[in-house]
């Protein structure tokens, strides 16, 4: 029988991407599917307008080291509820990344609430990339 | 054209080889230089006229920006209403000729304000649930001889809210002019945004209902505006964008000429909007080819006779997607630049985004350099002095040719799939914009587009840089808000309001019936947005987005 340990090392990165809240702009959200899929990652891309009990149903589903929430419109503002509703759920070891519009001023409500990453407009592929794997390395280490 | 063929063996001899092909966004290859072989200027008849007379490539009007300058308008919308009504009027104080009114997002999704989390209302968009809010939004500010241009999807509440809120200040309804500027439920579908809540059918009559009462009732009115801004914002090139919008703009024709309307009675009042990249040349190339197809296809597939009907009067606003959170302010020269091209294509009406937009909601003294923009473009730089300034530029009527070719070829992709409404169903659309966006991304990789302090010319990260965000909704005020929403639903005949959501509900099954008559009928008797939207959610089914990724 294959430990948890052998199975995170076989198997590649699994990430879902999605939208919550009431804005659909989606370009950010397919690229980076698109951007991680090419890396060699397992995606979920669930579209926009998700509610938060769906993702975390679907987070728990899927088994996904790594949740990114793609917010344009202030969406973010409710991440804090998806960070409590993953807890509660026991899927407090999955990593939260927020891409997107997030002013200066809500960096730390973001932080406080335990995500692990915020991504703002500008940021390189490669970059992203890089912290996905390796925050999704770190979420599988912690399972 | 023997010096000149000479001359032009020399300077190539000169200019030398060159490997540095180069292509616009729309994949046109770009020569280095352009000269009287690549236009043929025996054809400028033809393919340019005169403003205001067929093919209208040089403009829509006889004096164009001269005598009719452009209207500056700023998309606005953040906080509750009274927000909006203060940034509006300082707004108007500044030259801003023409109201825009954009909602909340939980109005965008069909919701009131009572229905969404509280987090996020007012942050994007103004909160308007009632006509009561409408009315506070627009105190003080003239909405008979001003145009209001508004943020309104279907079932178009805000336009119901409106008429309402001029029945209150007793002024008519023929009186009223502006533009339903969210009409185009198909740009909403293809370009996945936020308005998606009603089936694709459902929004289909929701539309033409709209389009046809508004006809009726408030002539003046233009309650179609066919949109290109979304599916350029999602990815689409310019060429594609024009295309797309123009084949969405031949389906709403055709389907209200398979109501039985004459053309000439329905196009004049179909009006466009557009994004204007910062891709100059093929901006303003974009907007002269897509006239001059407009124009023909009034004329030739519709056999519109009055020239109202055969013109393609358009808004346009500069693009987001162009804009950079890195040192914010080298966005106001962005801006310019997309203001330039929108306004050398010929629009009718212009918002220039706010340098902060990149960062957030943007601000007001961030809104006001928006404005200021525009009227120093103007008045300083002299841009409403002569017609169609770039006319007659070889390259510019080549690119206009090319750009024409090119937006033609979409639409042929478009015909054959069965026109739009097949081509957002099936998600051809769909896949279309988003191979463009990886397309445009991978050419920011390549270095083939650049973005100064993105991808070239880089600084260390300066906070500093960065203007205080705009502040979100008060708490208390919030509260205070949610309060009046209870008091306006306790307040009315609910009987009245029972019996007008009723006979919406049955309007929906019926063909015969006028459903957007029945939305207003609701909204004067004082039902909510949310109601409303519930009401016609229920019968004509919502919509699943289709997740193309």
């Amino acid at each position: 029988m294959s430990g948890d340990g052998e199975r995170g090392a076989a198997r590649p990165p699994r990430v879902l991407i999605t939208k919550i809240g009431l804005d659909g702009h989606d370009r950010g959200s397919r690229l980076v599917a698109t951007f991680l899929r090419d890396a060699g990652m397992e995606v979920v891309y669930t579209g926009p307008w998700q509610e938060i009990a769906t993702v975390v149903v679907m987070a728990d589903q899927e088994d996904v080291d790594v949740i990114g929430v793609s917010s344009l419109a202030s969406d973010h503002l409710i991440v804090p509820d998806l960070m409590a509703a993953l807890a509660e759920a026991g899927l407090g070891h999955v990593a939260v990344v927020v891409g997107g519009v997030v002013p200066d001023g809500e960096e730390q409500l973001l932080r406080d609430a335990g995500v692990a990453e915020i991504f703002h407009p500008g940021s390189a592929r490669e970059d992203i990339v890089r912290r996905i794997a390796s925050l999704a390395a770190q979420a599988r280490g912690a399972e | 054209m023997g010096d000149y063929e000479d001359a032009k063996a020399r300077w190539q001899d000169r200019y030398g080889s060159t490997d540095d092909e180069r292509r616009n966004r729309s994949g046109i290859p770009l020569e280095p230089l352009y000269g009287p072989d690549d236009w043929d200027s025996s054809r400028t008849m033809a393919d340019l006229g005169f403003p205001g007379e067929a093919p209208t490539t040089r403009g829509i009007h006889d004096s164009m920006h001269r005598g009719r300058p452009w209207s500056p308008r700023l998309v606005v919308g953040f906080g509750l209403p009274e927000d909006y009504n203060a940034r509006m009027r300082a707004l108007v104080e500044s030259g801003i000729t023409g109201l825009y009114v954009a909602p909340c997002n939980s109005h965008m999704r069909g919701f009131d304000a009572d229905a969404v989390p509280r987090a996020l209302l007012g942050t994007c968009g103004t909160v308007i649930s009632t006509s009561e809010d409408l009315a506070i939004c627009l105190e003080g500010l003239a909405i008979d001889t001003q145009s209001t241009s508004l943020g309104d999807t279907a079932p178009y509440t805000l336009s119901a809210m409106l008429f309402k809120v001029a029945r209150d200040r007793s002024i008519p309804w023929t009186a009223l002019a502006g533009t339903t500027n969210q009409s185009d439920y198909l740009s909403h579908a293809a370009a996945l945004h936020m308005f998606f809540r009603v089936s694709l059918p459902g929004q289909r009559r929701l539309l033409l209902d709209h389009i046809e009462w508004m006809l009726r009732e408030a002539p003046r009115w233009n309650a179609l505006s066919v949109v290109g801004q979304h599916i350029q914002q999602a990815g689409a090139t310019p060429a594609e964008a024009m295309g797309l919008t123009l084949s969405t703009a031949i389906q709403y024709a055709e389907d209200l000429i398979a109501r039985g309307h004459e053309a000439d009675a329905v196009l004049p009042r179909f009006s466009f909007f557009f994004d204007i990249s910062i891709s100059f040349f093929e901006e303003v190339a974009k907007f002269r080819a897509g006239r001059r197809i407009w124009n023909r296809v009034t004329r030739e597939r519709f056999t519109a006779r009055d020239p109202r009907a055969q013109r393609f009067r358009f808004h346009a606003q500069t693009s987001g997607v162009d804009l950079t959170r890195q040192q914010p302010l080298n966005n106001i020269a962005r801006v310019a630049v997309q203001a330039m091209a929108g306004i050398f294509g010929g629009l009718q009406s212009l918002h220039t985004d706010s340098y902060d937009e990149a960062l957030g909601t943007p601000t007001a003294p961030a809104a006001q350099i928006a404005v200021a923009t525009q009227t120093i473009l103007q008045h300083e730089a002299h841009l409403d002095d002569v017609i169609d300034p770039l006319g007659g530029s070889f390259y510019v009527e080549r690119l206009t040719d090319e750009m024409e070719a090119e937006i033609e070829a979409v639409m042929a992709r478009i015909e054959d799939a069965g026109g739009m409404y097949r081509a957002v169903e099936s998600g051809l659309v769909q896949r279309m914009i988003g191979e463009s966006a990886r397309r445009a991304q991978e050419r920011l990789e390549r270095g083939e587009d650049k973005q100064v302090g993105v991808t070239v010319h880089r600084q260390a990260d300066d906070p500093g840089e960065r203007p205080p965000p705009q502040a979100r909704p008060d708490p208390a005020r919030l509260d205070a808000y949610l309060a009046r929403l209870d008091a306006f639903k306790a307040a009315r005949d609910q009987a009245a309001v029972q019996a007008t959501l009723d006979a919406l509900a049955r309007a929906c099954s019926r063909p015969d019936d006028n459903i957007h008559g029945r939305v207003v009928a609701a909204t004067l008797a004082d039902a909510t947005h949310g109601e409303i939207c519930a009401t016609v959610r229920n019968e004509l089914g919502t919509g699943e987005p289709l997740v193309v990724a």
